[in-house]
């Protein structure tokens, strides 16, 4: 199982380690640094490293990489599932997961991961739970508890643990009694040279955030199910309901958590909802070349696309750029040679467009590679793939509440070659 | 001076006080400062109502009291007293801290409470309790045994509780582990179903846990299989993907029993797409390890995932790691009906910016040429299109892999070879030069200039490395036997070059070869050189089926990311049992093949063992000797090393600085040696199909005999043994060094034998040898090298370097190292098998003097893994049956027939491969008789 965690920054410090049973030696990490060296990017660092006694897994979050350390053979995606979800606890606790913050929280930080893990076996890791165990800090707690002397610690029995619904607390109160759904979805596409696509799916979510006293049960049925044929779902839902109704059945947590995901796969035809129209190109033996792109809408139901930001990764041979957009404001940081252009809105009848001269380090032979163009953009009130709620329906208690659903479409990893 | 003013703050009266420097106390231990001097004071904070204070205690605790026992026994008091608070998250969270507390003397303590809160009545104690069991094993393995908590522990397995039955099996898996012989989760149908209850309404980590050890256990049919199967289908739903891919590694396995025909077969297929997939939208990590898998899967069971190529389609943010692993997926997805797409793809990506990645591209595109026979004419034009872009690693990777194509498609693609020539200035890698000058003396009767183009590597013939050396050696040899007439100088140069000139011996040896044949007989030096080349294989990098069985078996593993067995890497693991896939239990399979049950495999394998002549003889014909491909495991042995070996020449890394082959330099620098293994070592799984259970005791080792005596290897003697303990065989040395010189820097080789043992290891000697000093080594052997027969039999050849010079020597191995340790048939199994045998196949031997009674022959026999499966009385003689089995999975059926007056007893052996029925019976003698 987990035998210990190292938290280390990007400039190679180790900042906070935690041993779940013997203490291993801060030493094992210089095989870290060695395959971090390695990986010259810190992305690509491997998540599994071999060295004489351990394997190292890790995880980069947030400019940060969390290092377990095991001994036996472990399921690595056991580990680096954790490992993740002891980040997620960071960011719900301290808002953010960053080295300061873990810094500031560090005596919260070891309870929080005394309790996630007993012995390398994971213990109490739904944030429901942990709450109950661990009060998360605030500016006001810390204030309360100056004065009147009491702790960040709970002292009841995380009675959620005992019980069959283990990720909802017990005598969950609220005066206001609201459910709100945010169907998330974002596109994965790659579109080449021609802008046809090469590749896209879809990526959606439904994120809840449940705030329902008692022990509500609550069953959420959509318009067209059958859209959703792969999907991941979170521990509460009943998945032999699903299976026989098409209907999510479940009584939920406390609180803001992801009801299911799902995959709208690449054999359903998917609706690009930007085009791009570019044009790089390099001139051979001349220190320059030119740059034109052009965004414009396609397919987006007639909601207007938002929010959009092109990025580039320049070859390595760009000195700088000149460029002029039509709309929003562009900047090149020639030290990583990314280019980003915010453009915002797309209005139909003006299409943004940027274009202009490229400068190249005299005397640099001609770029091989032509960038991809990294777009985002969000669709508000639209679900791309179609999917529709069609009600929510509670069983178990007696008040009314108050139902919402939210639909937005994003872009995920949308790339277009040129 | 911080240290006192915690002092002072610990032990104020206040407290609040007390708290706060508790909590800055940790903070310090947290970021690594040494509090531990603090030790006393902090502990005495530790009785105490305050729920916080006293897990902060609690915290301190663990930390320090290893370095602090008697200290630590201070505690002991108040951890049992909170053993039996009222509250059950305090007495859990007493056991659960005691045992983290790693000092011996605490655990004496900690056994009451324990045993106590095993069978508490709250479950959050009980579940906190199993895994304490687990931390006190870690600690004192005895201690749990004697103090029956293993016991206590099984029977928590059918809790009412799901979450104290997932910890129940993680604790016992984790105990298990260290135990492998020890059969703590022993599974049977109701357990099973218990566990599968669990499934459904335990943690996501311990579905995991579940999932894991349902792996493990082996239905008995294949309705059972489909029922469990359908238990967990929908645990492919789970939004964590470790318990994703924990369910279908179920699935994967248990699919293996059922029946093709089956709808339900269909349905699991379908079902197992979408989750896979979707592992592939998570966080990059995830990914990885998810295409690991996939990458096992794909070759398993290629329908699964033969319509989803796009999912795997690179993005140019992916981190390298993804994206090379996704790569050699898509390969392995092309096929006719999307190899225009993928071949897009790869144009795309050979124009990127990372050179690993886009060479790992160039590759791709020839190993769709390879496989793909409809798309081989536009992946060479897409090849020439790169070598068009000048870049200088595109077009060596480029004529790498086209030499791989002529190697498919002799005389088809010839016309490209003046493009090729046209880039010959800018090949500076060995293996691109190397495959260009394999080109030019395969195709030398089309190239004009040939000779002036070989003639210009001439030159600096002595730079050149081993691999562009042997090359154009066997190139100029080519080119002489096609046009004898202009190139006759220039074979003779390079002859001499390379007898005369070159400290390689197998240079030489191959120079000298080609000289003899040359000068002796020219029309056969034309057969053997010219000779029809066999064509390259479609897939040169499949993992070898019965290696990629045990792999899918361990899913979501370590195993499964390193694509090697456990028992390749995992430390302290000599005895993990080789799990293997379920038999499939259709109807129609089973009736054809009832004598190769257990494995199910072995038939086929026989044939394997001995290669046929032909194959050797096409080996000397090409002798590319890459450097030993590196990587993943090569499923057959490799065509190019063949000829060197042939001509005992194996040897070459040896001197040629150690290319890398299988060959194990001793190690100077601390290279992890558990990982060091053969990268082949999953063939042994060939060889040695479910492994064994170690016995304790070992087999008969003979004395040590000298094999090399000093005068024959320049003060160098060795004297050694063959060895078999618990499974693994070893090879044991002493080394003396006869000499007046220092001796160091020694290595061990052997040839291709038999039985395909090699070394498991390098061969460690740490200290140079001094003169007249000896060294005594155990050198683990495996059995997963190539293999070649030999005659006899169990004849092995090695070759020991050492500072001085290289040896060479040959011995004979007992034939009993090689039995396995589940070599035990079951009776019904023996007596279909022994009737299966053809008449033909039974050999008769006498074991003469021999006095021993037949339980002591028995006994004595068993020792060395021969075991006796019934025993009978006719009319006066003792019958006894006995089965053995070799590593390679070749089963040995034998009578033996004692009579209790007469010392010489009868001895008759049956076996599918006969040939070693003679080594069987030596071996049976040198048992008995020592």
């Amino acid at each position: 199982m987990i035998h210990s965690l190292f938290l280390i920054n990007c400039s190679g410090d180790i900042f906070l380690e935690k041993h779940w049973k013997s203490v291993v030696s801060q030493s094992v990490c210089d095989y870290f640094f060695e395959a971090q060296e390695k990986a010259i990017d810190v992305e690509n660092v491997p998540p599994v490293i071999s060295t004489p006694h351990h394997y190292l897994i890790s995880i980069y979050r947030d400019k940060i990489f969390f290092v377990s350390v095991i001994q036996t053979e472990v399921p690595p995606l056991f580990v680096i599932e954790f490992l993740h979800r002891v980040a997620d606890t960071f960011q719900d606790y301290f808002g953010e997961c960053s080295e300061t913050a873990i810094k500031d929280n560090v005596v919260i930080v070891y309870e929080l991961l005394e309790e996630m893990l007993d012995n390398g076996f994971p213990l109490a890791t739904e944030s429901n739970i942990l709450k109950e165990l661990i009060k998360p800090p605030t500016i006001l707690r810390s204030v309360v508890n100056s004065i009147t002397g009491s702790s960040n610690v709970g002292d009841t029995l995380p009675t959620g643990q005992l019980s069959n619904i283990p990720w909802r607390r017990a005598g969950v109160k609220y005066t206001n009694n609201e459910a709100y759904f945010d169907v998330v979805e974002e596109i994965d596409a790659i579109i080449d040279k021609s802008g046809s696509t090469v590749f896209a799916e879809i990526q959606g979510v439904i994120d809840s955030c449940i705030k329902l006293s008692g022990m509500p049960d609550l069953s959420l049925s959509f318009m067209n199910p059958r859209l959703l044929d792969d999907v991941s779902f979170h521990p509460c839902i009943r998945f032999k309901r699903w299976e026989s109704e098409r209907v999510l059945s479940f009584i939920p947590p406390d609180g803001n958590f992801r009801l299911i995901s799902y995959r709208v796969s690449s054999q359903n035809l998917v609706a690009i909802p930007v085009y791009v129209k570019h044009m790089i190109s390099f001139k051979e033996n001349s220190s320059s070349g030119r740059f034109d792109v052009t965004i414009g809408p396609k397919q987006n139901m007639g909601k207007p696309v938002e929010g959009v930001v092109m990025t580039v990764h320049m070859p390595k041979a760009v000195l700088n750029m000149n460029l002029t957009a039509t709309q929003g404001s562009y900047t090149f940081d020639p030290v990583t040679k990314v280019l980003t252009w915010d453009v915002g809105k797309i209005t139909p009848q003006k299409l943004p467009n940027l274009k202009g001269i490229v400068n190249l380090q005299s005397g640099a032979p001609k770029p091989e590679e032509n960038p991809s163009l990294n777009i985002q953009f969000k669709i508000q009130q639209l679900a791309i793939s179609g999917l529709k709620v069609n009600r929510l329906d509670m069983y178990g208690e007696k008040y009314k509440p108050f139902k919402g659903v939210k639909y937005i479409t994003k872009a995920g990893k949308f790339q277009v070659r040129t | 001076g911080e240290i006192f003013e915690l002092k002072a703050e610990l032990n104020s009266d206040k407290k609040e006080k007390k708290k706060e420097a508790v909590k800055k106390v940790i903070a310090s231990m947290t970021v690594g400062k040494d509090v531990s001097a603090l030790f006393p004071d902090v502990v005495n904070c530790m009785q105490t109502d305050n729920l916080e204070l006293k897990k902060l205690v609690y915290l301190y605790l663990m930390n320090y009291a290893k370095s602090q026992p008697d200290m630590a026994i201070m505690a002991v008091n108040t951890f049992v007293k909170d053993c039996e608070d009222p509250n059950p998250l305090i007495r859990a969270l007493a056991v659960r801290t005691m045992g983290c507390i790693r000092v011996d003397k605490i655990t004496e303590y900690l056994c009451e409470p324990l045993r106590k809160c095993l069978k508490d009545e709250d479950p959050y104690v009980r579940k906190t309790a199993a895994v304490c069991v687990a931390k006190l094993h870690d600690i004192n393995a005895q201690l749990v045994e004697d103090q029956g908590f293993l016991d206590t522990l099984k029977d928590l397995i059918s809790d009412s509780n799901p979450m104290v039955v997932a910890n129940a099996v993680a604790a016992l898996s984790e105990i298990a582990e260290s135990h492998p012989s020890s059969n703590l989760l022993d599974l049977n149908p109701q357990s099973i179903n218990k566990l599968l209850t669990a499934l459904n309404e335990c943690t996501e980590w311990g579905q995991i846990f579940i999932l894991d050890c349902l792996a493990n256990y082996m239905p008995k049919d294949d309705r059972e299989a489909q029922s469990i199967c359908e238990r967990v289908t929908p645990r492919l739903s789970h939004a964590n993907a470790a318990v994703v891919l924990s369910a279908v590694k179920v699935l994967m396995k248990f699919m293996e029993m059922l029946s093709k025909d089956l709808d339900y077969y269909g349905t699991l297929l379908k079902k197992l797409a979408p989750p896979l997939v979707t592992l592939l939208s998570a966080e990059p990590e995830l990914q990885y390890v998810a295409l690991r898998n996939i990458n096992l899967i794909v070759q398993k069971r290629p329908e699964i995932l033969k319509h989803e190529m796009k999912v795997f389609f690179v993005k140019y943010n992916d981190p390298i790691y993804v994206k090379l692993e996704k790569l050699d997926i898509m390969i392995r997805l092309a096929s006719q009906a999307n190899i225009a797409q993928v071949l897009a793809e790869l144009k795309e990506y050979a124009t990127e910016v990372d050179v690993d990645f886009v060479r790992k591209a160039v590759r791709a595109i020839g190993r769709c040429a390879i496989k793909v026979e409809q798309s081989a004419e536009r992946c060479v034009s897409t090849l020439l299109d790169l070598i068009q872009t000048k870049v200088n690693y595109v077009v060596q990777e480029a004529i790498v892999v086209i030499k791989d194509i002529f190697r498919k498609y002799p005389n088809k693609y010839e016309s490209v070879i003046a493009t090729l020539c046209e880039n010959l200035d800018s090949l500076d890698e060995p293996e691109a030069r190397a495959a260009m000058i394999w080109i030019v003396g395969e195709y030398a009767e089309r190239i004009d200039n040939a000779d002036e183009l070989l003639e210009s590597f001439l030159e600096g013939f002595h730079d050149e490395s081993t691999q562009v050396q042997l090359q154009l050696l066997t190139a100029i040899v080519k080119l002489f036997l096609k046009k004898p007439t202009e190139t006759q100088e220039l074979v003779q140069q390079v002859l001499s070059l390379a007898t005369q000139d070159s400290d390689n011996p197998d240079l030489r040896d191959r120079g000298y070869i080609y000289w003899r044949l040359l000068s002796t007989d020219p029309v056969a030096a034309k057969e053997v050189v010219l000779a029809e080349k066999p064509l390259i294989s479609e897939e040169t990098d499949l993992i070898e089926p019965t290696l990629l069985d045990e792999l899918i078996c361990y899913i979501g593993t370590l195993a499964s990311v390193y694509h090697k067995p456990p028992s390749a890497f995992v430390e302290g693991s000599r005895g993990v049992v080789h799990k293997s896939l379920p038999p499939r239990t259709g109807s129609s399979e089973s009736a054809e093949s009832p004598d190769t049950a257990p494995s199910g495999v072995q038939a086929a394998e026989q044939p394997a063992v001995i290669p046929t002549q032909g194959d050797l003889l096409g080996d000397l014909l090409n002798l590319d000797l890459g450097p030993p491909v590196s990587g993943p495991p090569i499923a057959t042995s490799s065509v190019q090393m063949g000829a060197v070996d042939l001509l005992g020449g194996g040897l070459d890394s040896l001197m040629g600085g150690g290319g890398g082959s299988s060959f194990a330099p001793a190690p100077s620098t601390a290279m992890p040696a558990n990982l060091g293994a053969p990268l082949g070592s999953g063939l042994g799984d060939l060889f040695d199909l479910t492994g064994g259970v170690g016995t304790l005791s070992g087999s008969y080792v003979a004395p040590k005999t000298v094999w090399l005596p000093a005068m024959k290897a320049k003060g160098l003697e060795i004297s050694g043994t063959f060895s078999r303990q618990v499974g693994s065989i070893s090879m044991d040395l002493v080394l003396t060094n006869k000499a007046l010189q220092v001796m160091s820097d020694f290595a061990i080789q052997f040839n291709r034998n038999s039985f395909g043992l090699a070394p498991a290891a390098p061969l460690q000697v740490h200290a140079p040898l001094a003169p007249n000093q000896s060294v005594e080594i155990s050198l683990p052997l495996n059995t997963v090298g190539s293999v070649m027969k030999m005659d006899p039999l169990n004849n092995l050849q090695v070759a020991v370097k050492n500072n001085i010079d290289v040896f060479y020597f040959s011995t004979l191995y007992p034939l009993h190292i090689l039995f396995v340790e589940d070599g035990k048939m079951e009776r019904q199994m023996f007596l279909a098998t022994w009737k299966d045998i053809p008449n033909e196949n039974e050999a008769q031997f006498q074991i003469k003097d021999c006095s021993l009674n037949a339980d002591a022959v028995s006994s004595k026999l068993q020792g060395s893994n021969i075991f006796t499966i019934a025993k009978r009385n006719v009319e006066g003689q003792d019958m006894l049956y006995q089965s053995l089995k070799l590593t390679n999975g070749i089963w040995v059926l034998a009578e033996l027939r004692i009579q209790p007056s007469n010392p010489s007893f009868t001895l008759s052996l049956k076996c599918r491969a006969p040939e070693v029925s003679q080594y069987v019976y030596q071996a049976y003698e040198t048992i008995l008789k020592n």
